[in-house]
């Protein structure tokens, strides 16, 4: 097959998949049969695109201009590859896991939900293989239109509330600053919008003054990326169903962001312009005063999945944290951590979802012994936290290891200290969680009873597993990825390949 | 290509009369229907009047694309220089198709609501009116006379406050609006003949395009700078221009649910070309004191319109005013677009004209189905509306999309076109105030939605329905249009970009 078939293939099957999940809305199992296979055939697609981006290849698609100058094209690179399997491969999980979890909770508008998943999906698919700045932004807006009614999902107040915040930040951030900057790259770049190697605007002569804006708005422009202090639509968005912070809030809504920055960073800045580009140097304090602060207001929330939300927004500028370090190291440690963290923070939503499901918790406090009765449950939790936290041998390891390493290259060695600060505190935050599941302190009252009888469904147990095992199968897979991503970063290699077992 | 198989199987009398026949076949029309014993026979006669000017207008799009220097010049019976010339080239062929495009659209379902608001003896009469005020809006795009566009200006404005007082069966604050508009209207046209009279005297012709010949030799002239101003602040009346705006909220909040429609979708566009015509063809950009209009009247108006109504907006409790202060807003964006006199910004302008035409047409044509059996127009009137009418409402929403410039929709194009000459001609913090207004119609666009999609209904006993077919197909007409013109925009930007081109007698695109 064709790279431009494959490519539009995984552009249109989701659409598809809505489609079929739209006719068979009757029949519920029909339904999910739709989504399950239609998953299945997008991670085919997408995995044969990666093997030719992994053997050197740059598959093209080039549909048409809208106007003269504006045109969808799309190009996968090995930082799209490596976004679009990862979106991918988690919706078969996650969808497994979904059926659990809404069928467990009786949830309302079902056939609803599945569509606007699939649509979400094309969405992420869009912006992971987007060629250029204007394509990045039709589909960077899609995801967020279509993830407005999942938000939304449950119709009360405090739902439409929390979507309303996400929706109004979300599309504030990206037409004010993110469409501004687009429109200032086209008129500097004299009227091109590729993502270019080595960079688009690398060569152009650009004051640091105006540099240093187009970063500001490029990087405070993508709103997903959830940077303070444009943070705060990530805990609203988690009135959302579990299944939908998980892969979305966890994965493609916010990995879309921050990989969008990635990629603004080494395919518009260019790693040179970047260095060159004072307003970075902000940038990467107020990425490390974001870690910091959201580990610090994570510790306050009793909330499990506001805990986990201040984790996540803590965990995205890492990623933000390695693009604008624009170090061979640093770009490499913020790629591997999109992977990383995906892993590690699906199975932690996840866990939290079928906790959930049985017992109608969501305070941390109440959980205190509920891991004698749910083992896997929380086993996966601890693993899942343990990479989060960075301890070898799971994924979240290698990104720490890699963006300490880059922060010395860059010879900000105050970095560092941020970075070892973080790991103990998402060691306060995370690991007390299962501990006390698991081993409750003596006079601890027992949990209450499971409120679904049989407590939580089998797949939102074997989901939460899965992923939880991926995270240490990523640990040991690091050489194939870093050497997949290294021709991203231009050096082929020599650097991080000294660095590997 | 559809426009060449139209050619060629035109008869050649309708080629070499399109120009002409365009407002006068409504013209005709108007005059009998103003006879017709039944309201439903006067309805059908105005579509196949509508039908015939939209035909004629894509014969003239044809033929202007077609011929070497794009220009049609018809002298009405053929008196030459000192007789009526129709003048055609890129710019006012590309409004022709918009104006009659809309009007024939509007016509489709013009029955349906105006059988619900207006009293049945009178139906003649109003559909009479409705084609007086067509064939005038055809005529001032299509003259080339400048003394020719006050009359037409004036069929069209005459009607349009008989139009619009026709509103007071539903709501009596009708006539106090139409009486405003009937003011403000006649300031407006006076001014316009006075600038027209004072050009005259300077140069002893009408015909717009011997003004352009001779006015260059006469830029220093005083009663021909005067004659500008007067000219730019009529059409600006007409245009609603900020702050010339005042009569458009009310006009538009309370005449028939129809007549707000055909307004929004062509009135203030017409009145937009006649001021790009003047600026741009008639006068020249090159005159030192019109580069300072410009940069100091033109582009500070728009931005505050842009932004100021774009405020009063997020602040109406009325659907039709909210969208009412958004067109004022627009008009905005269209004289920004204007102002920086590149090709590029008017280009933007144009098609921002266009696509705002297919919006704001899609917007009201959807708040007209809903009037049909349900007269409230408050924002909480439309609470639950997703539920109960989910196919007009699904056209609304995506025209509101569109008006917000969400990716994917007509709308963002042409913003994106406008960032773009904004950023080529320097003026980046105007970019920077275009998108703070798309921000506030994000919240305005979003008021409306959220009630209609997520609140329950204010007054369940009251029967809301679907729009009935006659309106849902023009609806949803415009609401793919809104969707294709923002994926492939290829026909609308190729048609402002000739008619900038046309404009501003450039041969290349920058």
């Amino acid at each position: 097959m064709t790279p431009e078939f494959l490519i539009a293939a995984a552009l249109v099957l989701p659409l598809i998949i809505a489609a079929g999940i739209a006719a068979l809305g009757k029949f519920p199992n029909l339904r999910e049969g739709v989504t399950i296979v239609g998953s299945f055939a997008l991670l085919a697609v997408v995995v044969q695109l990666t093997m030719m981006v992994s053997a050197g290849q740059r598959p093209e698609l080039f549909i048409g201009e809208a106007v003269p100058g504006l045109a969808f094209a799309f190009r996968l690179e090995p930082l799209g590859a490596l976004f679009a399997v990862v979106a991918s491969g988690l919706w078969i999980v996650n969808s497994f896991y979904s059926i659990g979890y809404m069928r467990g909770n009786r949830e309302r508008n079902q056939t609803r939900f599945y569509i606007c998943f699939a649509l979400a999906i094309c969405g992420a698919m869009g912006v992971a293989m987007s060629g250029n700045l204007f394509t990045l932004f039709v589909f960077y807006e899609v995801l967020t239109l279509s993830t407005y009614p999942l938000v939304a999902h449950k119709g009360d107040a405090a739902a439409q509330r929390g979507a309303r915040i996400y929706l109004l930040t979300l599309l504030g951030t990206s037409i004010g600053f993110f469409l501004t900057a687009v429109m200032w790259t086209w008129a500097l770049a004299g009227q091109n919008l590729d993502f270019v190697d080595g960079g688009l605007l690398a060569g152009a002569a650009i004051s640091p003054v105006v540099a240093s804006a187009l970063l500001l708005l490029f990087v405070f422009g993508l709103g997903k990326a959830a940077l303070m202090p444009f943070h705060f639509w990530l805990p609203n968005a988690m009135v959302a169903p579990t299944p939908v912070s998980a892969l979305l809030h966890a994965v493609a809504v916010v990995k879309a962001g921050v990989f969008a920055v990635m990629k603004i960073s080494v395919y518009i800045f260019g790693v040179d312009l970047m260095n060159a580009t004072p307003s970075a140097d902000f940038l990467i304090i107020v990425a490390c005063v974001t870690i910091v602060l959201a580990s610090l207001i994570a510790m306050t929330k009793d909330n499990l999945k506001a805990r986990l939300a201040y984790s996540t927004i803590a965990q995205l500028a890492y990623v933000t944290l390695g693009a604008l370090l624009a170090t061979e190291a640093g770009l490499m440690g913020g790629s591997l951590q999109i992977a990383a963290h995906a892993a590690g923070k699906i199975t932690l939503f996840m866990c939290a979802g079928a906790i959930y499901v049985a017992t109608g918790l969501t305070n941390v406090s109440d959980m205190k012994g509920l891991g004698r009765k749910m083992p896997i449950v929380f086993i996966a939790f601890f693993v899942a936290s343990l990479s989060i936290i960075g301890i070898p041998p799971l994924a979240g390891a290698w990104p720490k290891y890699e963006l300490m390493q880059g922060a010395v290259d860059g010879s900000l060695d105050w970095v560092l200290a941020v970075l070892v600060i973080s790991s103990l505190l998402n060691i306060a935050y995370l690991l007390p969680i299962p501990i006390l599941a698991l081993m409750p302190l003596p006079g601890t009252k027992p949990p209450k009873e499971f409120k679904r009888p049989g407590g939580a469904p089998a797949l939102t147990v074997a989901a939460p597993a899965f992923t939880a095992a991926l995270c240490v199968l990523l640990f040991f897979m690091i050489t194939p990825i870093s050497n997949f991503l290294a021709p991203a970063f231009e050096a082929p290699g020599t650097l991080i390949e000294a660095d590997l077992p | 290509m559809i426009l060449e198989s139209l050619l060629v199987s035109a008869p050649d009398w309708a080629i070499d009369h399109a120009p002409v026949l365009i407002p006068v076949v409504p013209l005709i029309m108007a005059a009998m229907l103003a006879l017709s014993p039944s309201g439903r026979l006067s309805w059908i006669l105005s579509m196949v009047a509508t039908a015939a000017s939209f035909y004629f207008a894509l014969l003239t799009l044809g033929t202007v694309q077609s011929t070497p220097g794009g220009i049609i010049e018809y002298w009405i019976g053929n008196w030459d220089v000192i007789g009526i010339e129709f003048r055609v080239d890129a710019l006012n062929a590309m409004i022709l198709l918009l104006v009659t495009g809309m009007g024939f659209l509007a016509s489709i379902f013009a029955w349906t609501t105006i059988a619900a608001e207006v009293q049945k003896q009178k139906i003649s009469l109003f559909l009479s009116a409705f084609l007086l005020c067509f064939a005038g809006l055809c005529g001032v795009t299509a003259t080339g006379d400048a003394f020719n566009l006050f009359v037409f200006l004036e069929i069209s404005s005459l009607s349009t406050y008989a139009l619009v007082a026709m509103g007071a069966s539903r709501d009596r604050r009708a006539l106090t609006s139409a009486f405003d508009y009937l003011i403000m209207g006649t300031l407006g046209a006076s001014f316009y003949i006075i600038g027209v009279g004072f050009l005259y005297a300077a140069t002893g012709t009408l015909n717009m395009n011997e003004l352009a010949t001779q006015l260059p030799a006469l830029s220093g002239n005083r009663s021909v700078q005067v004659g500008f101003a007067f000219i730019i602040v009529g059409l600006g009346l007409k245009a609603a221009m900020w702050p010339l705006h005042q009569w458009l909220p009310n006009a538009y909040a309370y005449s028939p649910s129809f007549v707000t429609m055909f307004l929004a979708a062509t009135a203030t566009k017409v009145a937009l070309y006649a001021m790009i015509r003047w600026l741009f063809t008639i006068f020249n950009p090159d005159f030192a004191f019109e580069q300072a209009i410009f940069t100091f009247i033109l582009a500070p108006l728009g931005i505050a319109a842009m932004v100021i109504c774009s405020f009063q907006a997020v602040f109406q409790t009325d659907v039709r005013r909210m969208l009412a202060y958004s067109s004022v807003a627009q008009v905005g964006y269209i004289i920004l677009g204007i102002s920086i006199a590149t090709t590029a910004g008017v280009a933007a302008g144009l098609l921002h004209l266009f696509n705002h035409a297919l919006m704001k047409g899609a917007l009201f044509m959807a708040i007209a189905g809903i009037c049909i059996n349900y007269k409230g127009t408050t924002i909480r009137d439309f609470a639950g509306l997703g539920r109960s009418a989910p196919f007009t409402m699904a056209a609304f929403a995506i025209a509101g999309l569109s008006l917000i410039g969400v990716p994917l929709t007509a709308g963002f194009i042409s913003k994106l076109q406008l960032g773009y000459a904004l950023f080529d001609h320097g003026w980046w913090w105007a970019v920077l105030l275009v998108v703070f207004s798309s921000f506030l119609a994000v919240l305005y666009v979003g008021r409306i939605l959220q009630s209609i999609f997520f609140m329950p209904p204010a007054n369940p006993r009251k029967t809301r329905k679907e729009a009935p077919l006659m309106l849902l197909v023009p609806l949803w007409i415009l609401a793919l249009a809104n969707i294709y013109f923002g994926i492939d925009a290829n026909f609308p930007a190729g048609l402002a970009r000739d008619g900038a081109i046309a404009a501003l007698g450039l041969e290349a695109f920058p």
